[in-house]
């Protein structure tokens, strides 16, 4: 399986991030190569194989649905690149 | 007597209790060294008052007579452990400046047990490669050199400046990190002994998030007691990593018998891989009979999957990377773009990853988007889990043979040059990995010892992969081959 150019531009916008025109058939070439690289699992026999889902053989645990902290805006806004009057500020996102 | 600086943790906590130094002595003696060695870039984040403050408060433990084994100790800290108040930014520029309010659970348990932070510590971005040359903060450079060649060396990746500190005496020991060998790796590098414990054996809860259910912490030490001493302070139960195990933590310390009579352990018929340097082979037959000399069982054993753990790694790790990277949106903490006028969210998005993630990061995080999108997803995600369910199984037919350790070398080969990778494709560096994936796919406990040297000077290490649990058995396995092998060089100093 080979990424064309226009492939390569799906997935970096899926991914959001921002690749400039020019890099995009360079971008191509190396995720091509990866992925032949990965198509090496096609020679498994994995009929009938579950896929794993658990590294180790556990249920995971569960706990009670309570409040257990908040009370915290100071701290989780303190990294903020952009923060006002108690909230997240982002771009203008509804017209 | 040698400097504080180069002692184990062992002979420093012994020191401690007799009185013959103290922590401040110890945390003082380091601060010195790492002074000295700006030209290996280890440190990148020095935090020399609350290193002292720690020491005053574990001296004063100490003299009370209530001192835990760490007390005291002063080590260095990957940059991927969240600290509270001090930059944790996992070696990005999308960190830039963020100070965690809070304290994982590994350094909280550390510094519980009295160990002093003396910095944060170099790595490959978001710990994304294998010779630490992906870190915003440049290169860390091995203490080892070729003889009397000036040729800077990779530490290995991506644990690279816990490796190097740890290898040329910063510190005493340092944590690491293991997503596909970020510990074992470059600790064979370095000459040092590296453990990834059993997925689950310590909490991942503040640990900047790589791939989840392969990332581990670990320590990295200058010997297996050492490791076996740090394993305990990190080790045990969480709330807060619901995949954290409900396992007891035994006494990884009293393990440590030289006792290991009787026990099987296997040789993997595929790790015998071609154009493998034929003094790493040597060295893995030596390894073999070491541990057939102190009275153990050397079986010829078949993992017959081995080959496809690197593709099916290098799926899943992005995979989940990409699902884990999402979260740096330039929104709530680290860097977010400058903007042009009319730009929207989107553009705030696609422009602060770009500008905040380097190119290995970018390159993952599309693969992952890509092996996860719509059509793809059973051909590339799905079929890699279900030949991780295959590796896994190899591991559990062996053990059920009777099987007690696995023995393997660590790395393909020993420690190359700065740059030198710079022009292979990726596919290239990702196969200094191939030794050391297979555990963690496998959710194993898997350690670095070091057991020689090259023909260049430079340090080789053999891997022992034990049972998922049996840390304690696998460090005691450790101590054997590290007490037969006699490793005592060390990095001749030029720094």
């Amino acid at each position: 399986m080979s990424i064309d150019i226009e492939t390569a531009r799906r997935v970096a916008h899926l991914a959001r991030i921002r690749v400039e025109e020019e890099e995009l058939p360079a971008l191509a070439g190396e995720l091509s190569g990866i992925l032949t690289f990965m198509e090496e699992l096609n020679e498994v026999d994995v009929e009938g194989v579950e896929p794993m889902v658990s590294v180790t053989p556990m249920r995971l645990k569960r706990r009670a649905d309570v409040v257990t902290d908040g009370d915290i805006q100071a701290e989780v806004l303190k990294n903020a690149p952009d923060a006002r009057e108690g909230f997240f500020a982002v771009p203008k996102v509804v017209e | 007597m040698s400097g504080l600086n180069e002692l184990t943790i062992a002979e420093a906590r012994d020191a401690l209790r007799k009185g013959e130094a103290t922590s401040v002595d110890l945390t003082m003696a380091c601060m010195t060294a790492m002074d000295a060695a700006s030209a290996l870039n280890a440190f990148v984040h020095p935090t020399p008052e609350i290193a002292l403050e720690q020491a005053r408060a574990a001296d004063a433990r100490i003299q009370a007579g209530e001192a835990p084994a760490m007390c005291g100790i002063p080590l260095g800290i990957k940059d991927l452990f969240c600290t509270k108040g001090v930059p944790s930014q996992a070696a990005s520029a999308i960190l830039e400046g963020f100070k965690p309010e809070y304290e994982s659970t590994v350094t909280s348990r550390l510094f519980g047990a009295g160990a002093v932070m003396l910095g944060k510590l170099n790595m490959d971005e978001f710990a994304m490669g294998s010779s630490n040359e992906t870190s915003t903060y440049g290169n860390a450079v091995n203490p080892w050199r070729r003889g009397n060649d000036a040729t800077p060396l990779t530490p290995g990746g991506s644990s690279g400046g816990s490796a190097a500190a740890v290898a040329a005496d910063l510190c005493l020991a340092a944590t690491g990190t293991d997503t596909g060998g970020s510990i074992r790796q470059p600790a064979a590098f370095t000459g040092i002994v590296g453990l990834k414990p059993t997925y689950g054996r310590v909490s991942r809860w503040g640990i900047i998030a790589f791939a989840s259910s392969l990332d581990q912490a670990g320590p990295m030490t200058k010997t297996v007691r050492d490791a076996a001493i740090m394993l305990q302070a990190m080790a045990g139960e969480d709330p807060k990593d619901s995949t954290s195990a409900e396992i007891p933590v035994p006494d990884f310390e009293a393990a440590l018998t030289g006792d290991i009579r009787g026990k099987k352990i296997g040789i993997p018929k595929e790790y015998r891989m071609e154009g493998m340097p034929s003094e790493i082979e040597a060295l893995w037959h030596q390894g073999a009979e070491m541990l057939s000399d102190a009275g153990a069982e050397i079986v010829d054993i078949s993992l017959p999957h081995t080959k496809y753990a690197l593709p099916a790694y290098y799926v899943i790790a992005p995979a989940e990377a990409s699902s884990n990277l999402a979260r740096y949106d330039g929104v709530r903490y680290g860097h977010r773009a400058r903007l042009a006028q009319g730009d929207g969210i989107t553009e705030m998005y696609e422009k602060t990853r770009a500008e905040g993630f380097g190119k290995e990061v970018q390159r993952r995080v599309m693969i992952g988007t890509y092996v996860l999108s719509a059509g793809f997803y059973d051909a590339y995600y799905n079929r890699a889990r279900k030949v991780r369910a295959l590796i896994k199984k190899d591991f559990e037919d062996v053990f059920a043979q009777g099987i007690d350790a696995i023995l393997t070398p660590a790395t393909p080969s020993s420690a190359f040059g700065l740059g030198e990778m710079a022009d292979a494709d990726p596919v290239a560096m990702y196969l200094n990995d191939v030794f050391t994936v297979t555990v963690n796919l496998a959710g194993l406990p898997g350690i670095a010892v070091p057991t020689g040297v090259d023909q260049k000077g430079l340090p080789l290490g053999l891997q022992l992969i034990g049972r998922p649990w049996a840390e304690a058995d696998l460090l005691n396995h450790a101590h054997v081959l590290e007490r037969s092998a006699g490793f005592v060089s060390k990095p001749a100093k030029w720094w």
